[in-house]
């Protein structure tokens, strides 16, 4: 692999985070045939819950001993960092949770604690970055049009510290390219996305669907669809800004989504999966006023800064007796274990809950689990 | 070729983790998770579909395919150094990232690569030398 002055230096550096963080990627680089390194305008990573990580990752981000070189965005945690205790969060995951922050804290990473890093700060076309949360990764890819691979948190990491990914993948334009195009029916865009993963495995998707859907449909059918394969990118007739850069692929399928119903009672419902944006929670205040008062466990989970910038919205919604809880969510945090049914919209914790944290889940779209949280049935 | 008495075995390979380590070679032909897969407190292979399951990596030269699963795996190796019942090395066929990001923070040898079919020469219980500064491993058949 080529290497610049300044990254034969940080391969050689006396600081041993330094030195292993780019022997890392280095690894990385000759696994996928990488010829050399580029520069990266920002990092997202992820394995950020003590629940995930355990003892093992936490003392290993305790021995880092580097500050990270560009912006460095953080994955939702186990626990809400102030409201932890009304989670059922207890004493000793706690400060577990908290030696975890302050750990990358230290580094210089910004706390987001979100899944969604593109509502605070916004790739632009055609940037290079190391993000490790799926779901963002294929946002940042398909939606934005800028590169990354599906990076673990410690490569996410590695990147973050020297600055650097190597050039592979996502990185080099060509191997952006859909290799199988796809007619979608009218149908839940998590469902859809769901089912898409579970059938084309690793052929990069031209979709053409029977509507236009809007940024958080976007999101919730890409989180959808990174969960049940390990695409990073897909494409949108019509609609990513790349579609037209490449040929039509020749193979065609056709998915036709039903919901599959496996009733369960909920005891839960819970909707951000991933992060709320600012429209889902004024929409979630649109539909609570349209039904009346909460009166099952209704758990919404989004970043502290948009809640931060709806405080209004979310104390409305709260009054209702709803929850509005950040810096977690229900895939990472311990909390999904004490219930025996979860409703939820998110395609992606449909398929992650059961494995994860053995419940049961029933999916609804966003109207009908506040209607179920308002009605009781 | 047979082996004689002594012989020795020479093959080259990529250096993915540096390091210089021998020992008593462990051999699985199934790809594994340090995440579930292994006891990090004692070393032994814990998933039933394993191939050396009940048997303990611990203090040997692990040779395996590649990884699967979890990145959480990756911290495991370093847990395993820290209970002092980490593999010493490890040779892959091609390593994946999860395996090869954990032995470099856990400063376990890795070579991966080798030139020749390591599943048809090396068996458990072969002494191997693994030299990931130079980029190869000797394998003494016991």
């Amino acid at each position: 692999m080529y290497l610049t002055k300044e990254e034969e230096k940080m391969l050689n550096s006396e600081n041993e985070s330094m030195r292993k963080s780019m022997e890392i990627l280095i690894a990385v680089g000759k696994i996928f045939g990488a010829e050399r390194f580029v520069e990266i305008k920002s990092a997202q990573i992820s394995g950020v819950s003590y629940k995930n990580i355990g003892d093992a990752g936490l003392e290993w981000l305790e021995s880092i001993n580097a500050r990270v070189k560009v912006k460095t965005l953080l994955n939702p945690a186990g626990m809400d960092l102030e409201r932890y205790m009304e989670m059922g969060i207890d004493n000793e995951f706690y400060k577990k949770q908290m030696r975890i922050i302050k750990a990358f804290k230290k580094m210089g990473v910004k706390l987001s604690l979100t899944c969604t890093p593109y509502y605070i700060c916004k790739p632009s076309f055609g940037d290079h970055l190391a993000w490790a949360e799926s779901s963002a990764v294929i946002y940042a890819n398909s939606v934005i049009g800028a590169r990354t691979n599906r990076e673990s948190g410690i490569t996410a990491l590695a990147s973050a510290i020297t600055g650097r990914t190597p050039l592979y993948g996502m990185h080099i334009k060509e191997n952006r390219k859909p290799t199988i195009y796809v007619k979608a029916k009218k149908t839940e865009p998590a469902i859809a996305g769901l089912e898409l993963g579970n059938v084309i495995k690793d052929e990069i998707p031209l979709i053409k669907f029977d509507f236009k859907l809007n940024d958080d449909q976007l999101k919730a059918f890409g989180a959808a669809l990174a969960s049940t394969s390990s695409l990073a990118i897909f494409h949108i007739e019509n609609q990513t800004p790349e579609w037209k850069d490449f040929e039509k692929p020749k193979e065609k399928i056709e998915i036709d989504t039903d919901i599959v119903k496996k009733g369960c009672d909920p005891d839960l419902i819970a909707i951000g999966c991933p992060h709320l944006s600012a429209n889902e929670l004024i929409k979630i205040a649109h539909l609570i006023d349209r039904y009346g008062k909460v009166r099952r466990e209704l758990w919404i989970f989004t970043s502290k800064h948009i809640k931060n910038r709806m405080l209004e919205i979310v104390k409305k919604i709260e009054n209702s007796g709803a929850k509005v809880f950040t810096d977690t969510c229900i895939v990472v945090s311990p909390i999904a274990d004490r219930f025996n049914c979860i409703m939820t919209n998110s395609g992606k914790a449909l398929e992650y809950l059961p494995k994860l944290r053995a419940v049961n889940v029933v999916f609804a779209n966003i109207e009908k689990c506040i209607r179920i949280a308002c009605n009781g049935g | 070729m047979g082996f004689g008495t002594k012989a020795k075995i020479k093959i080259k390979g990529r250096i993915i983790s540096k390091g210089y380590a021998e020992g008593e070679a462990i051999v699985s032909k199934k790809k594994i998770s340090f995440l579930g897969d292994v006891d990090p407190k004692t070393g032994v292979v814990i998933d039933k579909n394993s191939d050396i399951y009940g048997e303990s990596i611990s203090g040997k030269v692990f040779i395996f395919p590649f990884g699967k699963g979890s990145t959480v795996g990756t911290y495991i190796l370093l847990q395993m150094v820290k209970n002092g019942v980490n593999p010493k090395a490890i040779v892959n066929k091609k390593t994946d990232v999860v395996v090869a990001s954990g032995a470099i923070i856990a400063e376990i040898p890795l070579i991966d690569e080798p030139e020749r079919d390591i599943f048809e020469i090396i068996k458990t219980g072969d002494f191997v030398k693994v030299n990931a500064y130079e980029g190869w491993i000797e394998i003494e058949r016991r």
